[in-house]
């Protein structure tokens, strides 16, 4: 019903805004809008991604704040969930993908030689698509990260980290007295918040999230959504969806990708109330996509 | 009327249904053809081969002779002592009748050959024996055990049998007293191999099989899954990786004699290991192993899904961590599965054995991974080679022997595929 009615509302104002000034034609593919903001937590500059031959990602400039949700849309295979695994470095377990240009972490090339993977994980912590717990314990699943960063020393912190970690991700009182059960006996939505704990008990500073609802149902997805914007407060999160509605509930910002272009960055309501480019007006009005 | 479509589809549906038909009968033709041959070949085997879990047994009353024995509080004159003569004399009692040179040498080779070593083994346990009679049950010759056991026709001409008509009056009166039975066969179990078949066992083959086994299973598993952890987990895939694979896939499909060859060049004689000792065994059929369990244990860590990867990834844990502590405990059921497969085949491996001297005729037990072993496929051919009748129950004995190991085996593999299955 609220979806309708924003739709509506959306309408009315696009209506009213969009004759405004003309847009940025569909053939100029130079990034419209503010991908650059002030005192940014990482910042991507000149990223180009290639698959071996393919170029996958061309040139993509683009911050991303402190304590805002940049949700990153566009048709399927244009390029953004490849650039959401670009900055944990998750690219490099596929032999034949190479990233050039930059992107630094507070000011640091997170592909620079001397960066290790491994702390830099812990640092942008992510959550996939499908939800995909360890085929352990819900306990197990959450002092895992802790444990081998060396976070807890026994048995009481790690009690403590399990604890605070899933009540972070809004999961504790549903599974506090079944913690040595199977992460995997869970439901959808209930995993997909277990591996949010597990990503956040590892205290990251940035959380990538890669469509996490799109295996879930309205009602979960309507969970994890509070919980992003609850999670806004600590983390910074850039979150890939194929849901337009979605990305304007819970982010701040929007960046939209077209063919592994960066077309249009801006707010979001911006973005989805008066776009600038061609491109984004016909994808956020529904032309294509 | 105009034929709609639901009118094609019916009128195709006959058709379909028959095909379908057709092959379900084509499954079940092979499913009983195979079940049945499986049946003839347990069926022949075990029709040959369950008499040979029985042996024929002669009762005897040994005096433990003084006289003939001499002096006996020494060990080194006890290896001299003539044992025999006091097993002929016992025998001799027994039918007072026998006099001439011929008879008696006749009489005499009703008992196992090996007879005066029971008595002596006896005496050594217990010295106190002497000047005491005492019944003892002794092994029969092998051609007596195949006549009581049936194998051999009394009916037949005094010429086509191996035992002749005084022999046979000389059973029966054995018969008649109870002197002569059937009993659970000990020895098959428990000794070496042996000229006499009545002797011959296959522990000691049993054992060379055993020893072969530890040092194949020690070597090829951590062999075998390290390679193919590296390979799969942390290798580049590049050019060289791709040969390695190609190259681990033909040598799995290399005949088993080649690496007897390469064993006897590259253990026997250019390290000069020990012959027939069940060390070389087990390197050669580690060799032989490795390809197969780097094959099942590579496709085991492949089915590990990739999400698991990404999620260990995800938090932080650095490649060893994700393969320790996500990927393997996975894919150790494929790997256990793949490594005893692989096992079991070795196990009932003979070419290569031949090759490295696993083949002699070995009557001890080995005790150790340098002794001199025969291995038990090979001890099967080894006896299918020989021309005495008793062998044959023999051999078919050994092949149950075998089977069972084999299929012992492949339940451990299912049991322990079942016992370490997580789902995810």
């Amino acid at each position: 019903m609220i979806i309708e009615k924003e739709r509506a509302e959306l309408e009315n104002k696009r209506e009213f805004i969009s004759k405004k000034e003309p847009l940025v034609s569909r053939e100029n593919r130079k990034t419209v809008g503010h991908p650059i903001v002030e005192n940014p937590r990482m910042t991507c500059r000149n990223v180009n991604v290639y698959y071996g031959d393919k170029h996958a990602i061309h040139d993509v400039t683009l911050d991303i704040g402190r304590n805002e949700v940049i949700a990153m849309i566009g048709p399927s295979g244009c390029g953004k969930s490849t650039f959401l695994r670009c900055l944990n470095r998750m690219n490099d377990t596929i032999d034949f993908c190479r990233v050039t240009g930059s992107i630094s972490l507070d000011g640091k090339n997170i592909y620079d030689k001397d960066v290790d993977v491994v702390p830099l994980r812990a640092q942008v912590g992510m959550v996939f698509q499908k939800p995909n717990p360890f085929p352990k314990s819900i306990y197990e699943n959450v002092a895992y990260g802790p444990k081998i960063h060396g976070l807890v020393q026994n048995r009481v912190e790690t009690d403590e980290i399990v604890e605070t970690s899933l009540k972070k991700a809004g999961l504790w009182e549903e599974v506090k007295d079944r913690l040595n059960q199977p992460g995997t006996s869970l439901s959808g939505g209930q995993q997909q918040r277990l591996c949010i704990a597990r990503t956040i008990a590892v205290g990251p500073e940035v959380i990538l999230m890669d469509e996490p609802c799109s295996a879930l149902d309205p009602i979960a997805t309507a969970r994890i959504e509070d919980l992003i914007d609850e999670l806004r407060g600590n983390f910074s999160i850039a979150i890939v969806t194929h849901s337009m509605q979605q990305a304007s509930r819970v982010s701040q910002r929007t960046a939209y990708f077209h063919l592994g272009d960066l077309i249009e960055v801006g707010s979001t309501d911006q973005v989805f109330l008066n776009p600038l480019h061609q491109l984004t007006e016909d994808y956020v009005t529904g032309r294509f996509g | 009327m105009i034929e709609t479509n639901i009118d094609i589809v019916k009128k195709g549906l006959g058709k379909r249904y028959r095909a379908e038909k057709r092959f379900r009968i084509y499954g079940v033709c092979a499913i009983a053809a195979s079940l049945i041959f499986l049946a003839f070949l347990f069926i022949s085997i075990g029709t040959n081969g369950y008499t040979a879990f029985q042996q024929t047994f002669i009762r005897l009353s040994i005096y433990f002779d003084p006289e003939i024995l001499g002096d006996t509080t020494h060990r080194e004159s006890l290896a001299s002592a003539n044992f025999p003569a006091i097993v002929k004399q016992s025998l001799l009692k027994m039918f007072p009748e026998v006099q001439s040179r011929g008879e008696k040498k006749q009489l005499t080779s009703l008992i196992s050959s090996g007879a005066s070593y029971y008595i002596r083994d006896m005496f050594v346990e217990d010295p106190n024996l002497i000047g005491n009679t005492v019944q003892v049950w002794i092994p029969a010759d092998d051609d007596v055990d195949m006549l009581i056991k049936g194998h051999t026709e009394r009916g037949v001409e005094e010429a086509e049998r191996r035992l002749n008509n005084k022999q046979l009056g000389w059973i029966e009166k054995l018969e008649r007293d109870g002197n002569i039975e059937k009993r659970f066969n000990t020895i098959f179990f428990t000794a070496g191999d042996s000229r006499e078949p009545e002797l011959a066992g296959i522990w000691g083959a049993a054992s060379g099989s055993f020893f072969t086994m530890i040092v194949t299973l020690l070597l090829s598993f951590p062999i075998g899954v390290a390679a193919a952890i590296y390979l799969e987990e942390f290798a580049k895939k590049n050019r060289w990786t791709d040969i390695i694979e190609v190259n681990i896939n033909n040598l799995a499909a290399v005949p088993s004699i080649v690496f007897g060859l390469l064993g006897l060049a590259v253990f026997l004689n250019f390290f000069g290991m020990p012959r027939s000792a069940p060390l070389v065994g087990g390197l050669v059929m580690t060799l032989m192993t490795l390809p197969v369990i780097i094959i099942a244990s590579r496709a085991a860590l492949k089915s590990v899904p990739p999400s698991i990867r990404e999620a260990a990834l995800g938090v932080g844990a650095s490649q060893m961590q994700m393969v320790f502590h996500h990927v393997l405990p996975l894919a150790l059921p494929g790997m256990l599965t793949g490594a005893i497969i692989g096992m079991a085949r070795a196990l009932g491996e003979t070419a290569p054995l031949l090759m490295i001297g696993m083949v002699a005729f070995i009557v001890d037990v080995p005790s150790g991974f340098t002794d001199p072993a025969t291995a038990l496929p090979v001890q099967i051919f080894l006896w299918a080679d020989s021309p005495e009748r008793g062998f044959l129950e023999k051999t078919s004995a050994a092949i149950m022997v075998l089977l069972t190991f084999l299929i012992a085996m492949n339940a451990l593999a299912v049991i322990l595929r079942k016992k370490f299955e997580k789902r995810w």
